[in-house]
């Protein structure tokens, strides 16, 4: 009897305790959910009364710190030249180090995972480190905060997030295709860059997308490296503005209508952001056709 | 048919061709693998003048931080970047774990499917939008309605605030990383432990997590180090004053905030420029061994299950 | 006596197949053969072999897989490699065309020589090697690219060509899988949507394209739906007369429908080999008899 209804107490615990626990975990998730909705609620929110075409169509005028006139466009501009510029270097040496390690290196399974450690943990190091590595690296170079700078830094820095997803890609591809292209008396240069590369397209892209993103975004490691200047540039030597660094700059001005600008940038480069997002998604979908599934 | 001249004029150039392939993308891959000894050595290279008149332990132990004076005590920097981040990990480990679990276990395939967007946006935003999104709801929240639970004053910008927006920037991180590892588990030990009549709730906390251990801790700590080097949003919202902070309540000043603030003087003083370049190195050594161990663990965790 | 019974009603099923894909030359073809048979291996014991493989060894951590393997493949027939799943029929395949390559845990010693020349260690390039022959494998690998690109993959790696002799030479190599008709209106359609048979065919194809004298298939069939399993083997008996066909098999009946020559592989050692009619017939050793009853799987 007492063995009995200790056994149905320890049950009703157990009860209790799924109830409590799956609870927790339900919350748990949604609120990862809420928090990204209050997160773009609050940009929204505060960025959108302060937009408008001015913004996004101008560079900063006389007494744009003090609240006068002028946009965002060098900021605009400049992030947008700085992602592509980078991203670019980091697309034409990453993707030839990913096809390399998963074609020539195929049969070096000990020394590849080896570069993917390496790579991982690069991906970890932070951004500013790189800035002031960077920074370093430009004096010893003699070169100016420009845009070539940054892009080289910032280059560097989405690189291990580049080689990473693409070889998380090629990784998955089974030997059989490699036999396949082989058999047909392929090298391995055509069986990379014409059959790996394609087969493994949807992460290429994706790839690129997600460095064009961070690249984008990274605040710290151009705050070294590309200077600030309120023109667009027109040569790599120039310095330049980039939305991130905007936002932080004018954010930090006492002046209110300064403030209000880095709200409504913020609403932009929020925008951008999302607008990769969505179309990494179409992408990777639209590619995915070619490449055959096993 | 093609004539077989054709072809082997052919070859010769395929061949060449790839082994000249062969070389430059061995050089390249060479380079990157180079790349974190190179950052390394950049920056002690920068620091070395630093410790031309101060010892590596005094600097570390020191928390007086004088530029103009040549005192640089990296001690108020260290421990606010100690809170921050294991404030940060404490809040959005439990929830990831959580999370995690309930996305591999609990819920139907579509919400995986709906989450995992939310998951890589979270990812995606970058660093001075969560600055800003700090600046405009956490700071407020903070100042006006958690602190005065506590019986305290303050401006909102606090460790509390810093760890806060962390805590939500490295969510997605470690997320994507607990699901991970809990996929790695094979399907068939739950259900060995379903089967013998165990709730799902005891399968996962008894098999499961158990399994997982390992890896979740590491997760923990690549989450950590990834906090650690987090620079631009805390430093929005954390306050930046040089004391050794008391509580969670008063301001801090990170590492990663002490470059970033500085690096116009940087030129200015070689001392100065050289302590900086110490913290980033600094900063470096401590996000690499962090992130070194935890992916060695990760490592022989998976191995576990091959 | 059982066992004769047994294989010359195989024989009968040979001859049924082979009867309803020629149906030109129908009986008189056939009879010719199956007459013929003798005396034509005969006459190629004096010619040099296509492929031969001397004393080929393979070991993966010590554990052998091949053993001292010595084959003889004869040139513009049918060779069939028969034998229970895991006998290294796939693996003497890979062998034959130097895939072995890209499993380093492989350690492969010995010879093998087409039309007299060693492969296995010779120095010359291997690319050049491996575009002698075409390989089908156990389930299809089309490339990632449309139906017409896998095609002309195989043409444009043997240099530039000219778009026109391009689009002509895609057709020929599509006429001679038989797949032409059902994808010449979608040429540019990625090969990834082509059913799992078409997708074998337009491998052959592909294989076809690169100009090779010896089409290697492995299993070509076991992934494929038994209409398309015939076609392939319809399109194989056709193409002997250019090629030197080397097709992996467990299927008994596939093997005596369209095989001119067997050899049988057990345990990693080729136990048996020798023209089809006098492995069906007259088996020698009691393990080919055995498998032939289809007491060994
Ligand atoms: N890459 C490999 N690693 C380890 N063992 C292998 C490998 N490839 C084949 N084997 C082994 O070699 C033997 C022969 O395999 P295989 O040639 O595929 O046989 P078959 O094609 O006749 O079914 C099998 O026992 C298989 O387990
Ligand atoms: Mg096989």
């Amino acid at each position: 009897m007492k063995k009995n209804s200790g056994k149905s107490f320890k049950k009703t615990r157990l009860k209790y305790e799924e109830y409590f626990f799956r609870w927790v975990m339900f919350l748990s998730n949604y609120i990862i959910a809420l928090i990204l909705g209050f997160i773009i609620y609050t940009i929204l929110k505060t960025g959108i009364p302060a937009l408008s075409l001015e913004m996004i169509t101008e560079t900063p005028k006389g007494g744009f710190y003090f609240g006068k006139e002028g946009g965002v466009l060098n900021a605009i501009i400049g992030s947008l030249y700085l992602g592509l510029g980078s991203t670019f270097l980091a697309f034409v040496v990453g993707l030839p180090v990913a096809l390399f390690m998963n074609t020539w290196l195929m049969n070096k399974k000990r020394t590849v995972n080896l570069v993917r450690f390496i790579l991982d943990l690069l991906w970890g190091v932070p951004s500013i480190v790189y800035g002031a590595f960077g920074f370093t690296l430009m004096v010893l170079l003699g070169l100016k905060a420009s845009l070539l700078a940054g892009i080289i830094v910032i280059a560097l820095l989405i690189l291990p997030i580049m080689i990473r997803g693409i070889d998380e890609g090629l990784k998955n591809i089974p030997k059989g295709l490699y036999e396949a292209s082989y058999s047909l008396g392929s090298t391995k240069s055509e069986t990379a860059f014409k059959v790996m590369m394609k087969q493994t397209m949807p992460c290429i892209i994706t790839a690129v997308l997600l460095s064009f993103g961070r690249a984008i975004g990274d605040t710290a490691a151009v705050l070294f490296t590309t200077g600030f200047t309120d023109n667009i540039p027109t040569s790599l030597s120039q310095p330049t503005a980039t939305l991130p660094l905007a936002i932080f700059f004018q954010l930090s001005s006492p002046i209110p209508e300064v403030k209000q600008r880095a709200y409504a940038a913020a609403v932009i480069l929020t925008a951008i952001i999302l607008v990769i997002s969505i179309l990494s998604r179409v992408f990777t979908y639209r590619y995915k056709k070619h490449s055959i599934k096993f | 048919m093609i004539s077989l001249f054709s072809i082997q004029r052919m070859i010769p150039g395929r061949v060449k061709a790839d082994r000249f392939n062969r070389t430059w993308m061995f050089a390249w891959l060479l380079v990157i693998v180079v790349l974190p000894l190179a950052i390394a050595f950049g920056l002690i290279w920068k620091s070395s003048l630093l410790f031309e008149d101060h010892s590596l332990i005094e600097m570390i132990v020191s928390s007086e931080w004088k530029t103009l004076s040549g005192k640089f005590g990296f001690l108020p920097f260290i421990i606010s970047s100690l809170w921050v981040t294991f404030l940060a990990l404490i809040f959005a480990g439990p929830v990831c774990l959580f999370s995690a679990i309930y996305l591999t276990f609990y819920a139907k395939a579509i919400v995986l499917k709906m989450m995992q967007p939310v998951i890589d946006i979270l990812a995606g935003i970058p660093s001075v939008i969560y600055g800003v999104w700090g600046v405009v709801a956490i700071v407020p929240i903070v100042s006006k309605y958690v602190a005065p639970v506590f019986g305290v004053q303050t401006s909102g910008y606090t460790i509390l605030t810093g760890a806060v927006v962390l805590a939500v920037m490295i969510i997605p991180f470690i997320l994507n990383i607990i699901i991970e590892i809990l996929n790695t588990i094979p399907k068939e030990l739950s259900e060995a432990s379903l089967s013998l009549g165990a709730g799902k709730w005891y399968t996962v906390k008894q098999v499961v997590l158990r399994k997982a251990f390992p890896g979740v801790v590491s997760a923990m700590g690549l989450g950590l180090s990834r906090a650690f080097g987090e620079t631009i949003a805390v430093l929005m919202v954390v306050g930046n004053v040089v004391h050794i902070p008391k509580g969670i309540f008063q301001p801090g000043y990170p590492l990663p905030a002490l470059i970033a603030n500085n690096y116009g003087e940087m030129m200015s003083i070689p001392q100065y420029d050289s302590a900086l370049m110490f913290s980033a190195l600094l900063l470096l050594t401590i996000v690499l061994v962090f992130n070194l161990v935890s992916r060695f663990m990760i490592i022989r965790y998976e191995e576990k299950f091959r | 006596m059982e066992t004769t019974h047994f294989s010359s009603s195989l024989l009968e099923d040979k001859n049924e197949a082979d009867a309803s894909i020629q149906n030109k030359e129908t009986t008189y073809f056939y009879r010719k053969k199956v007459d013929g048979a003798n005396q034509e291996t005969e006459r190629n014991k004096g010619e040099a072999s296509k492929i031969e493989v001397r004393g080929l060894n393979l070991k993966i951590k010590n554990k052998v897989i091949l053993n001292d393997i010595n084959v003889k493949i004869p040139r513009n027939k049918i060779t069939i490699i028969l034998g229970p799943s895991g006998c290294g029929k796939t693996t003497l395949m890979k062998s034959m065309n130097r895939l072995t390559e890209l499993y380093p845990e492989m350690n492969v010693k010995g010879e093998i020589f087409i039309d007299g020349e060693e492969i296995l260690n010779s120095r010359r390039d291997v690319t050049e090697i491996r575009k002698q022959m075409g390989l089908l494998s156990q389930r299809p690998y089309p490339l990632p690219m449309s139906i017409y690109k896998n095609v002309a993959y195989g043409l444009k790696i043997s240099g530039r060509l000219k778009k026109r002799f391009l689009d002509k030479r895609v057709e020929h190599y599509l006429r001679q899988a038989s797949l032409w008709n059902e994808v010449k209106d979608r040429l540019r359609d990625p090969a990834s949507g082509l059913s799992i048979g078409q997708q074998q065919r337009l491998c052959l194809a592909r294989g076809l394209a690169v100009d090779p004298d010896i089409i290697l298939a492995d299993e070509p069939t076991s992934a494929l739906d038994p209409i398309s399993s015939q076609e392939i083997e319809k399109k194989f008996v056709e193409l002997k007369n250019n090629y030197t066909i080397v097709m992996v098999t467990h299927i008994l009946r596939q093997a005596a429908r369209i095989a001119d020559y067997v050899v049988f592989m057990y345990l990693g050692e080729v136990i048996e080999q020798g023209p089809a009619n006098e492995f069906f017939n007259n088996p020698k050793t009691e393990i080919t008899k055995a498998y032939l009853k289809g007491s060994i799987n």
